[in-house]
């Protein structure tokens, strides 16, 4: 026999208390995350009134300046203010990772629906987006990339090429297992056509998931831009875009580690703050997922 | 369309003679596995093989058997949920199996379905009121105003509040979201419901509320019910006609009172014996029916439940019974049904 | 032609099992649900308690008390003892209680395929549970394992050991689990739904091997489900249990013909059965109305009183278990009314 069946039943049986805690306290992520961004994106939308540098002026009598009061993170090699170049930059990486996701969204779930309704169909649509996913992003993009003129937009278009397969093997899963569900059975039986039952039934169970995925791709298109623009098959130079600040100032990391410093720890800091906000959300709109999606 | 926001059933004006439902021979087939060419199946599960029974306007026929006897399967591809391999279905006179889509889309009208699981079949993303409302949207009946009227009144007679129509599915009892799913079957003013265990997955004193409102329903209406079961019981209190179903087939079909009081087939009556009686004098170390189910994958030859039955003859192991008349009403699938009779 | 069971077995024994008002409690989003909220009862060598009720009464939640396996969170057992044998088994420290389990409490499970690990064949998760309290060989505890299956009446044992769970039936995979609980040789047995989800023929089967193995090895069986007519088959003695607490207590013989509590009452009334005589117009089935009240939002008082047709203002007064006849105690005022 053990000690505790000495001890008293006070000690023994610690009685259950009910703790009410705000939405703050029992989503920490999610705040944390919420924070970061709305951080992040003030400074993108608003760069233009907090800066009075312009990211393109040249100044060569203020090259390579450390960071200090009249710049707040220093200057570059042809003298242009890292600050503002650095919030200019956040958005284009904000514009090309949300606009990745969302088109790679539709897009993807377009052609993810048809893949898991029209089943003749489906061999064809698995094997393009197998196809699609067996070459490796970076080096899709850059393909792309080379067979047209540099900009933002075209940027956008190799970056939602590659993560489409993504999508459209996630929404063509679900839409596997929403069709088998009993409600749709019964919404078919209750004489519910196939638009119908695609708008009403079947997209609105896939959605959850889609939302999460949805985040995830944001964070691996800013990365992709910024490898891209690491790599020169980027924007085109002038933009002050973070890949495009690390590459030109990698030569002068030693002399003037703030120039790639702030570009890097800002890419680091969306990074994070969009692929925290996927999380929270998935363990909000669905506990049961966390830990199996990805 | 009604006048008085009652919901009859659509081929009221002049119901054609005959039966409603007229099930010959249906069969319905899964290959399963790999043959050595592709699209052929190493091995095919009959899951239904040769169901035929009718039902008229207005009565119950109970469809029982037990895990894998193709009750399920019978049901859904009657309706055409699943497409069936072979048979053929008329519903009021018009064979269901062969309609195009814009065709089954009218004849669905009048053969609705209530499922089993009260949690899975009802979409947790659309309010009770769209649900319900559903049917009428897809065959265009009434107004906004007409179908939400329609929708109050559904709710009303299976005993939901009206202002439960702006809730989702989650926010009900698993006895209230049957109900929903009662409610949803009759909106399009069917003629016939088939109820696939619709009270199995219920607790007892719910299940008690929800025959009643069936049963109920079912005189006000004029619905006849298709109802799969594995419940005997259940099954006794609300059918006219049972049927009793194994490997696919129906073995055994009577009026309730004569299928419970004189059964003919040995399954049935295995059934019966080893169904717990709730009275303890009535306990008794019965004669327990040995083995199980066999696969559908390789029944036995000849009569299916022959490797089980304590009356199996040489004949039995080789002769595959028909479903055969033994007095009026009754069918039964054995060659030996007069002996077991009492 | 009937012949009735000789029982109650335990009114000369000490019971073999007792539990002593029992709480459980679970935190959820909507408050401490109080899923056990002071339940006892007993059972003696060689006898079989059924317990009795519907989802939520917390019958299944109580037998996973005994045994220590409710999780922590959400849920913890808040008061009361568990006395196997006379040892308090709430006072057990993690380890001993793992040297009670399976082997002098075995349990078994409603859905035989979740309950039995996939990739082990059922040889082997049987020598696993021998090999876990004996100090027998690998050899003797696969000898064992053989023997258990025999006993169990599954047909060639020795080659069915070597076999996975996906490879037997339903019927089959509930002989396992019964093998299982039972190889160690316990003195009590805990049945949880062990035939809600089988077949009716095969339900009767397995009561039978239930009843034989109780004959042949005096195990106390705790046999918990919502079946009454199971109940009617295989108990000695019934406890119903309604949102928590037992409202009734009786021999079964007691119970089915005079029940006392309004609830055994109206679940009695409310099932169709197979004996009652078919009138010419289809009759209805007397209701209880409204539904099991919510666990974190009881009512005051007595818990069924929202839905008890015999309800008057003293309700609100939670009304004690009182024995109304020898052995038969009920939890209502107007007990038997």
């Amino acid at each position: 026999m053990s000690v505790t069946a000495a001890l008293p039943d006070a000690v023994r049986f610690r009685p259950l208390v009910v703790r009410r805690r705000g939405f703050a306290a029992r989503h920490p992520r999610i705040m944390v995350a919420a924070v970061l961004l709305l951080v992040l994106t003030s400074l993108a939308v608003f760069a233009p009134l907090i800066t009075q540098y312009d990211p393109q002026a040249l100044a060569v009598t203020q090259r390579l300046r450390p960071p200090s009061w009249q710049h707040l993170f220093g200057t570059d090699a042809y003298g242009r203010d890292t600050f503002s170049r650095t919030i200019h930059g956040g958005r284009i990486s904000i514009l090309i990772g949300v606009s990745v996701a969302v088109i790679s969204a539709v897009i993807g779930t377009m052609i993810g629906l048809v893949g898991g309704v029209v089943r003749w169909l489906d061999p064809m649509v698995m094997r393009i987006s197998d196809g699609l996913m067996s070459i490796p992003a970076i080096l899709l993009a850059i393909a792309l990339m080379s067979l047209t003129r540099a900009s933002v937009g075209t940027v956008i278009v190799a970056i939602t090429i590659p993560e489409v397969p993504r999508v459209i093997r996630l929404v063509r899963a679900l839409v596997l297992t929403v069709r088998e569900q009993t409600y749709v059975q019964a919404a078919v039986s209750s004489g519910t056509r196939m638009p119908r039952l695609l708008l009403r039934h079947i997209l609105p169970n896939t959605l959850t998931p889609l939302i999460v995925q949805s985040t995830y791709i944001c964070a691996s298109a800013v990365l992709l831009e910024a490898y891209l623009g690491f790599l020169g098959a980027g924007p085109p130079p002038e933009v002050p875009s973070w890949g495009n600040m690390i590459a030109e100032n990698r030569t002068f990391v030693q002399l003037a580690i703030w120039n790639v410093m702030f570009p890097g720890g800002f890419l680091a800091m969306l990074v994070l703050a969009v692929n925290m906000l996927g999380d929270g959300v998935r363990d909000l709109l669905d506990p049961r997922l966390a830990g199996r999606l990805r | 369309m009604l006048a008085g926001g009652g919901v009859a059933p659509v081929f009221d004006a002049a119901p054609l003679p005959g039966p409603l439902l007229e099930v010959k021979d249906l069969r319905k087939f899964y290959g399963v596995g790999r043959g050595l060419w592709p699209r052929r199946a190493a091995a095919t599960v009959r899951a239904v093989d040769g169901v035929s029974f009718t039902l008229c306007r207005g009565e119950t026929l109970g469809l029982v058997g037990e895990s894998g006897c193709g009750k399920s399967t019978a049901g859904k591809a009657l309706m055409r949920l699943i497409e069936p391999t072979s048979g053929s279905v008329r519903l009021d006179g018009v064979e269901v199996t062969t309609l195009g889509s814009a065709a089954l889309h009218v004849a669905r009208r009048t053969m609705q379905a209530v499922f089993q699981d009260p949690y899975s079949s009802l979409n947790p993303k659309m309010t009770a009121g769209t649900l319900v409302g559903e049917p009428l949207v897809n065959y265009g009946i009434g107004s906004a105003a007409e179908r939400r009227a329609r929708v109050e009144d559904l709710f009303d007679r299976v005993g939901l509040r009206a202002d439960d129509m702006a809730k989702y599915p989650h926010e009900f009892s698993g006895g209230q979201r049957q109900r929903l799913g009662i409610a949803r079957a009759l909106a399009p003013g069917p003629a016939l419901v088939v109820g696939d265990e619709p009270v199995s997955a219920l607790d007892v004193s719910v299940q008690a509320q929800v025959i009643n409102l069936l049963v109920r329903l079912q005189a006000e209406f004029g619905l006849a019910y298709l109802f799969i079961a594995h419940d005997l019981a259940v099954v006794r209190h609300i059918s006219d006609r049972v049927a009793v179903m194994y490997l696919g087939r129906i073995v055994e079909i009577a009026p309730t009172a004569t299928l419970f009081a004189r059964p003919a087939h040995p399954y049935t009556r295995a059934l019966l014996d080893a169904i717990p009686v709730p009275d303890p004098r009535r306990r008794r170390r019965r004669d327990v029916l040995p083995g199980e189910v066999p696969s559908p994958l390789n029944p036995p030859s000849g009569c299916h439940f022959h490797p089980r039955c304590p009356i199996a003859r040489e004949r039995c192991r080789v002769d595959d019974p028909a479903l055969r008349p033994l007095e009026a009403g009754h069918a039964v699938a054995c060659h030996y049904a007069e002996e077991v009779l009492p | 032609m009937a012949e009735l069971r000789l029982g109650s077995v335990a009114l000369v024994e000490p019971a073999a099992l007792r539990v002593e008002d029992l709480r459980t409690h679970f935190l959820t989003s909507d408050g401490i649900a109080r899923a056990v909220d002071g339940v006892s009862y007993h059972v003696g060598r060689g006898e079989t308690l059924g317990v009795v009720g519907e989802s939520g009464c917390g019958k299944s939640v109580t037998a996973l008390s005994i045994m220590r396996l409710i999780p922590d969170p959400p849920g913890r057992i808040v008061a009361g003892r568990v006395l196997l044998h006379g040892r308090d088994l709430l006072a057990l420290d993690e380890a001993a209680m793992r040297r009670v389990r399976g082997n002098e409490i075995g349990m078994i499970f409603q859905e035989p395929m979740s309950s039995l690990n996939p990739v082990l064949t059922v040889g082997r998760q049987i020598e696993e549970v021998v090999a876990l309290h004996g100090r027998l060989s690998a050899r003797e505890a696969a000898e064992r394992a053989v023997e258990m299956l025999r006993l169990v009446h599954i047909p060639e044992p020795a080659r069915r050991a070597g076999e996975y769970p996906h490879q037997l039936s339903g019927g089959m995979r509930q002989r396992v689990m019964i093998a299982m609980a039972l190889s160690c040789n316990p003195g009590v047995l805990i049945a949880d739904e062990p035939t809600t989800a089988l077949d009716v023929t095969i339900q009767a089967q397995v009561l039978t091997l239930m009843q034989d193995l109780q004959e042949r090895t005096g195990t106390a069986i705790v046999l918990i489900t919502h079946d009454l007519g199971v109940i009617a088959e295989c108990a000695d003695r019934v406890a119903v249990m309604y949102a928590g607490k037992k409202v009734e207590d009786a021999p079964v013989q007691a119970l089915f013909d005079n029940p006392l509590h309004p609830y055994t009452r109206g679940l009695m009334a409310s099932m169709p059965r197979l004996d009652t005589p078919l009138g010419s117009v289809r009759g209805t089935l007397p209701e209880i109305p409204g539904t099991v009240p919510r666990l974190s939002r009881l009512p005051e008082g007595c818990r069924f009183a929202p839905r008890c047709p015999l309800a008057v203002p003293q309700c609100r007064e939670e009304p004690p278990l009182l024995e109304y006849a020898p052995g038969h105690a009920a939890a209502c005022w107007r007990a038997g009314e």
